[in-house]
């Protein structure tokens, strides 16, 4: 028997709890707890695991309504209605600080985490996303961070067989000393098929599946909730390593098991491990459990309780078995040449028992270790952040006229937020399991539902930059724009999930922007009708130089109800029309222009009416769903003249152009062709179309016209640009592979 | 006309391929690699993935499966054996196909469409094509680096073997339509026999025009025409 530490004050606080906190624990137990126990409430009341700091706020956004079948925080993942007895499964996570330090495990290990956590409901995964940052390339740390991080994920992805379809990448300054890797995964259930994360039954058998158990990944849920600085290299240790294949095998064996029937419940060991699933499932049946850890298969001998109970080893799932379906269940993991053991028993009374050689070693009460539960909640400070009143202010009148717009265009194109990310997704198999209809590079990706004419479109979308200059309106772009990538493709939004990526939220000014920002998200889903299944929060985003810009990504998932829907980006059919639709103001605030062509991150971000947002969308879902449009595009970093290059250039195989011809606005050329004002689209459609276009518009009472037609091998916007399309495709595509092939 | 696709661990291109195969009435039936008979089928499949976590090496470990004795055996009566990505992998560590499947010799994993050129139509895997002389198909692998020394090379050559070459979209073989640094950029090639097919590009994600090509439908006509 290991001798374990004496528990005192001075030990919880290295355990990252409070004074506060724990006293709380001794209170609750009457008693000065083991070390065992010390450790489970340690990881189990960290932000990671319990969202102290966050769940006042988040409870505040619409969290069901609409097609939801599960509220969120319910399970593991939210569940959408898609019809025909199916549902749709998503979820999206971060894996940032592991990221940090090790990218290529960190970014693996944060793939598999999302991926249980939507097939341990019982879906079969048919997509992946992310949504990535880092700081700018030329670095060479940032360059080896971004190379490991990508290749994690498509190793990763690529031998788990569910296609990496879409996602975002930003490089910023703020990110250089903590990168933001966030993972997400869509899956597909049948209404009856589903599975819950709970225990209940007294006796039922407690099984552990999967990889056997190791010192890997110990307290990676507490390293999670804490600034990054130099001594976080020494974390290297507490990263997870991943196993793709036995990942594959376990979601065989997972959903096997599931349709067996031979299941009460199931949850996947993620952050705190066996501490976590044992817990919350037992806190969810409001029952117990007995777990004796000897009989857990251990990768190294010698490990005590606490190890055991705290370990992350990675893909390893907790399964409360139908007492007599015990050979059941062991003989599908036997197909599946997984290890299975029965490791307890469910029990009426309401505590987690834990022994190990012989003597008991914890005994808790699992309501009062879980978020909902007896888990500390708090509201922080806020206070609005001294910096603001800094950076809102711009003179546009006092920036240097642009000259040469067509160069500036180019310049933009090279800019890696805007350039094709294409070096980046090839390295992912986003076509394996043969569903991918529209691919990556475009607006957001659709996958057909297996077996059906259906078609879900997947996207992840934040401007951070918005974010910082303005927390609650960025946020609300962030959901808007998100939802102009799924509507582009002749999708209607169904619900969002959220990855809210700050700094710490012990600092006033921290958390006001995270405050602000998730009132912000709340707004815009309620006004856009897409209720937030769920999701994750990750603070503690900084590095001794700051936190990060406040990044609330969103991933959501639209419906194509009938796949003939379905419209690319890129422009079509030489001859058609192309239409702006929506206004362009002088809006330069957090712009890609002001950025690369300036150098200055300043001004408000742009102005957003939701309502318009709203009708618009409708409007250009409308003339979609009619059959009028040939390609639908929003407009977005870069501005119109960026959108435009893009239509031209995204079909790569075959590169259209385009002649569109303004007049004079009523500002500086720059500004109307980079602007980055909200509610806009490019559409192209055939002319025999334009009546009816009009009229459909008109009705909505959206700004729409024919500014062009496509065709010719140059982008023109005349008065301004005239570029040959070779030229702009050489920097669009180019531009990444290049910095990344000099790293070597 | 009935057809195996043998499911190892690590695959995952299974249903995709069973899909595909069902689609031109080849009637498919998943064969757990664990079995031994593959008694009744007159098509075996080899689908892609990452068999085994593809560690150690691309198919190193899958080739002793139980079920790969019986494939070499139906494979020497004569029945057709289609390897696709994995599956053509597996096939070259059995000794069904010659040669190797190294790193892509950018040492990243690729996945794209990609246009081969059809060397030789008169195989039961490409009889059905015509006139029809480029394909555009996805690949999607990390190790699709075909080697094979030069003798093996020479005699692949006069024995008609090579059935695709990497190519541009109007047939020409260059350096540039290379994606992973084949030799004499051989996409796909066939036994002397002419009954296993190994083809790193995957025909069954290019089965409807929904998903970008149908081009890979002719791999799936020619077996059901020539059966």
């Amino acid at each position: 028997m290991h001798k374990e530490p004496q528990v005192n004050l001075e030990l919880a606080l290295q355990h990252g709890l409070s004074a506060e906190e724990y006293q709380h624990l001794l209170d609750l137990l009457g008693r000065t707890p083991t070390f065992t126990e010390l450790g489970i409430f340690s990881v189990m009341w960290s932000e990671h695991c319990s969202y102290k700091n966050s769940i006042l706020e988040l409870k505040k956004l619409p969290r069901s309504g609409g097609r939801l079948l599960v509220s969120a925080g319910e399970e593991n993942a939210g569940l959408v209605d898609i019809g025909d007895g199916l549902a749709v499964c998503f979820k999206i996570e971060s894996h940032n600080h592991p990221s940090a330090v090790e990218p290529y495990q960190g970014a693996a290990t944060g793939v598999g985490g999302i991926m249980r956590d939507v097939f341990t409901m019982g879906a079969r995964p048919i997509a992946a996303l992310n949504s990535l940052r880092f700081g700018p390339l030329d670095d060479a740390r940032n360059r080896y961070l971004f190379d490991g991080v990508v290749r994690g994920i498509a190793d990763y992805g690529n031998c788990l067989g569910v296609p990496t379809v879409a996602g975002e990448i930003y490089f910023e300054p703020c990110y250089s000393g903590n990168p933001l890797v966030n993972a997400m995964t869509v899956g597909i259930v049948r209404h009856d098929q589903t599975a819950r994360a709970v225990a209940h039954g007294r006796g039922n058998p407690v099984y552990i599946i999967g990889s056997r158990t190791g010192r890997d990944g110990i307290h990676g849920a507490t390293f999670a909730s804490e600034e990054l600085d130099e001594a976080s290299e020494a974390r290297r240790p507490n990263v997870q390593v991943g196993d793709p294949f036995t990942e594959k095998l376990l979601l065989e064996a997972t959903l096997e098991l599931i349709q067996a029937g031979v299941l009460v419940g199931i949850q996947d060991m993620g952050a705190a491990g066996l501490t976590c699933s044992s817990t919350e499932m037992a806190a969810k049946g409001k029952c117990g459990m007995e777990l004796i850890l000897d009989r857990v298969p251990l990768r190294e001998p010698d490990m005590s309780a606490y190890e055991i109970m705290l370990s992350e080893s990675q893909e390893r799932m907790l399964a409360v078995v139908k007492k007599g379906h015990e050979a059941a269940v062991e003989a599908i993991c036997r197909k599946w040449d997984l290890e299975c053991a029965c490791i307890g028993r469910v029990i009426d009374e309401p505590v987690l028992r834990v022994y190990f050689q012989g003597q008991k070693v914890a005994e808790v009460p699992p309501f009062h270790c879980v978020l909902g539960g007896g888990a500390p909640v708090y509201q922080r400070e806020a206070r609005k952040p001294t910096y603001l009143e800094e950076v809102n202010r711009l003179e546009l009148e006092s920036l240097p006229p642009v000259t040469d717009p067509g160069r500036v265009l180019l310049q933009l194109l090279g800019s890696p937020n805007i350039a094709s990310k294409q070096w980046v997704y090839e390295q992912y198999d986003h076509m394996v399991q043969a569903g991918t209809c529209l691919l990556p590079g475009g607006d957001a990706a659709v996958v057909r539902v297996p077996g059906t004419n259906k078609g879900l479109a997947v996207t992840t979308d934040c401007n951070a930059r918005y974010v910082y200059l303005n927390p609650r309106r960025g946020a609300r772009i962030a959901v808007a724009e998100a939802a102009r990538n799924v509507v582009c493709t002749g999708a209607e939004p169904l619900a969002v999930t959220n990855c809210l990526n700050f700094g710490n939220p012990y600092k006033p000014e921290i958390y006001y922007q995270f405050r602000e920002a998730v009132a912000g998200l709340g707004e815009a889903c309620r006004a856009l009708n897409t209720p937030v299944t769920g999701g994750n929060v990750s603070f503690y985003n900084e590095s001794p130089q700051g936190a990060v810009y406040p990044t609330p990504v969103i991933g959501m998932v639209g419906l194509l109800e009938d796949l003939s829907y379905l419209t690319p980006a890129a422009f079509v059919q030489p001859g058609d029309d192309i239409w702006l639709v929506g206004e362009t103001f002088p809006e330069l605030g957090g712009s890609e222009l002001l950025r690369t062509t300036y150098g200055k991150v300043l001004g408000d971000c742009p102005h957003l009416d939701l309502d318009l947002e709203k009708r618009t969308q409708r409007a250009v879902l409308q003339a979609i769903r009619t059959g009028l449009v040939h390609s639908a595009h929003d407009v977005a970093e870069g501005g119109l003249a960026v959108a435009l290059a893009e239509c031209c250039l995204m079909n790569q195989e075959n590169p259209l152009g385009a002649k569109v011809r303004f007049s004079q606005p009523a500002m500086r050329p720059e500004w109307f062709l980079f602007s980055e004002s909200q509610s806009r689209f490019i559409l192209s459609a055939p002319p025999a179309a334009r009546e009816q276009l009009h009229d459909l518009f008109q009705q909505a009472g959206i700004s729409a016209q024919p500014i062009g037609t496509v065709g010719g091998n140059q982008l023109i916007i005349e008065p301004w640009i005239q570029l040959d399309l070779d030229r702009l495709s050489a920097v669009y595509y180019q531009t990444i592979a290049q910095r990344m092939t000099v790293s070597g | 006309m009935k057809s195996a696709v043998i499911v190892f661990p690590g695959s995952n291109c299974d249903r995709d391929v069973f899909r595909a195969l069902a689609r031109f009435g080849l009637n498919p039936s998943y064969v757990w690699h664990k079995e031994t008979s593959l008694a009744g089928f007159d098509l075996v499949v080899l689908p892609g993935g990452f068999s085994y976590g593809d560690y150690l090496r691309a198919g190193a470990i899958a080739r002793f499966s139980p079920i790969m004795r019986e494939v070499v055996r139906v494979a020497e009566k004569g029945i057709r054996v289609l390897g696709i990505c994995n599956g053509f992998q597996i096939l070259t560590e059995a000794g069904l196909l010659p040669g190797a499947l190294l790193r892509n010799a950018h040492l990243r994993f690729v996945c794209k469409y990609v246009w081969v050129r059809v060397e030789n139509a008169s195989t039961p895997f490409t009889a059905a094509l015509g006139k029809q002389k480029t394909l555009k198909i996805p690949i999607a692998h990390g190790e699709g680096n075909y080697y094979a020394d030069a003798e093996i090379l020479a005699e692949l050559e006069a024995g008609n073997q090579i059935v695709f070459r990497y190519a541009t979209p109007d047939g020409q073989v260059s350096p540039a339509a290379n994606p992973n640094g084949s030799v004499a950029n051989i996409a796909g090639i066939i036994n002397r026999k002419g009954n296993v097919l190994g083809m790193m590009p995957h025909p069954e994600r290019a089965v409807e025009p929904l998903l970008g090509s149908t081009d890979g439908q002719w791999i799936f006509q020619s077996l059901l025409n020539t059966n």
